[in-house]
């Protein structure tokens, strides 16, 4: 037999991260493959959580499958109830009372301060700060504390139904509000005082790089597409509910950097503008009922067959529901997009000739929810073969 | 920073600490849903509660009654608020993992 002789090109490697990574809190696979620590491609693989919500959608009433929409995701799930029912209240032609619309924005920026805390307290802990994931996570808990003291439940609050919300924000739970997020401003203060440390700045600064024209090529949204200088946000390009009205209440915050620090600074700016937003919603609450008075059950007898698209602005950035009832009940079509999609084709350029050291701290900083971005999957019976389709090949199937 | 680090040392903990005694935990909010209360003379077998639950958490039983499955409840409280006699409430009990499911059932 011939020796073979192979010329192997030892320096070039392979390296995959996650699915199940120390560092990468989501099941994602990272190929990545690397020159001398140099990371010369990215591949993303997001495929091992798919969870089939669209498809259980259409195989149940309206009224049960508000609460499966809630649960796409943990973190936004008051984005997510709030986009559906948007949909839903349009097709039906209701308007839910004043008050309603108030408090399901107060919820949705609650959730925003909760949901960018966990991504400070993530970064933190990736770059090694765990002083700053400490105090992150302390500010957090008082929002989720006061989420449960409003709707019964932390993590999935049940608050919105068709016409309106279910539970009310009376005067002492208004007290308390306000007397608990002048506790997270202090806090606040505090990470931005430890954000211009110098350990954080040499981590941070002038790592992952997404300059503006390629951000805008890639169509990322969110804090991502902020931070890279694009002024893109839902509440105020195409601005929905309260936020009509209320849109001095807050400002939009960009900054042109681009890198991972600006990402998170972001984040601390926009918790700012959140509580100053329901600062003043608070203050300036209608007194109207909650709820139109009719029962939900005949509520969603009268749904007639529509389609309506639905784009809210979430924790993650632009967030769009498509909703096609079939007038039985039911629906015939829910189709998710969430803004995790456009954000991790980012990845890749971001990551382009950096260092290993910096995969973790990267991807943690555009915020990915890996769950709410699995969507297809076709199994071949006959080749005995599971393929995952994302948004990208579905368009290009239909 | 490094006063506030050092400042921190002296101050009480934030974290709550779960059991320090049997039955005693950080207060529970008052709109908390736990387990299921269920007036079952008062039920009157009308099972719009079975239609509107969205995890089949309920199931009718032929006596024109309905029996609860909490393991498979999210707790939304849809049903207490479609009852039209009110006979489902929820306690505030939340610890209710057990390893028998038969304890899950909430039948009377
Ligand atoms: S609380 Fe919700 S999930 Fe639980 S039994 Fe009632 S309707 Fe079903
Ligand atoms: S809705 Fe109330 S009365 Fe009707 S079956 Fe359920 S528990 Fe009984």
């Amino acid at each position: 037999m011939d020796a073979r002789n192979i010329d192997y090109e030892y320096s070039r490697l392979i390296l995959p991260v996650g699915p199940v990574h120390p560092s990468l809190k989501e099941p994602v696979n990272l190929s990545v493959t690397v020159v001398n620590e140099e990371i010369v491609d990215v591949n993303v693989k997001l495929n091992y959580i798919y969870r089939g919500i669209e498809y259980l959608a259409e195989r149940r009433n309206i009224a049960q499958t508000i609460y499966l929409v809630e649960r796409i995701c943990g973190l936004c799930s008051q984005a997510h109830s709030l986009t559906f029912i948007q949909a839903l209240e349009e097709i039906a032609n209701i308007q839910p009372p004043e008050r309603a619309e108030f408090i399901r924005v107060i919820c949705a920026e609650l959730e925003r301060i909760h949901s960018h805390m966990l991504l400070l307290g993530v970064v933190a802990y990736d770059i090694g700060l765990d002083t700053l994931f400490m105090y992150a996570f302390k500010s957090r808990e008082t929002v989720m504390d006061l989420l449960e003291k409003i709707s019964g439940k932390r993590v999935h609050h049940d608050l919105n139904t068709i016409g309106g919300v279910r539970f009310d924000i009376d005067e002492d739970l208004r007290r308390l509000i306000i007397k608990e997020l002048k506790y997270v401003k202090r806090n606040l203060d505090y990470i931005s005082e430890v954000l211009e440390d110098a350990t954080v700045e040499n981590r941070l600064r002038e790592v992952g790089v997404l300059p503006s024209k390629i951000a805008e090529e890639l169509s990322v949204v969110g804090p991502t597409a902020r931070g890279s200088g694009l002024t893109k946000d839902v509440r105020f390009n195409r601005s929905y509910s309260v936020y009509r009205d209320y849109k001095n209440s807050f400002k939009i915050v960009v900054l042109k950097d681009g890198d991972c620090l600006a990402r998170v600074k972001i984040r601390v700016l926009e918790v700012y503008e959140s509580i100053s937003l329901i600062e003043t919603l608070l203050d300036n609450m209608p007194d109207t009922p909650i709820r139109i008075g009719e029962r939900i059950l005949k509520i969603i007898k009268r749904i007639p067959v529509g389609e309506a698209i639905s784009i809210v602005e979430a924790p993650r950035g632009q967030l769009a529901h498509y909703v096609y009832t079939n007038g039985g009940e039911g629906l015939k079509r829910l189709s998710v997009r969430t803004p995790t999609i456009p954000n991790i084709t980012a990845v890749k350029y971001m990551l382009m000739h950096r260092q290993i050291a910096d995969i973790p701290v990267v991807f943690s900083s555009i915020d990915p929810c890996i769950s709410c971005a699995n969507r297809v999957t076709v199994t071949d019976a006959a080749k005995n073969k599971t393929i995952i389709v994302n948004l990208e090949n579905l368009r290009r199937r239909m | 920073m490094i006063t506030g680090v050092l400042k921190s040392l002296f101050k009480k903990p934030v974290t709550v600490k779960y059991y320090t005694k049997p039955g005693v935990h950080t207060p529970i909010p008052d709109r908390f849903r736990g387990r299921i209360i269920y007036d079952y003379d008062g039920c009157i077998g009308c099972a719009l509660c079975v239609k509107i639950c969205p995890a089949g958490a309920i199931l009718a039983t032929p006596e024109r009654k309905v029996n609860f499955y909490m393991d498979r409840c999210i707790f939304c409280g849809e049903c207490a608020e479609i009852c039209p006699v009110k006979v489902i409430s929820y306690s505030k009990d939340f610890e209710i993992t057990s390893s028998d499911r038969s304890q899950l059932t909430v039948r009377k």
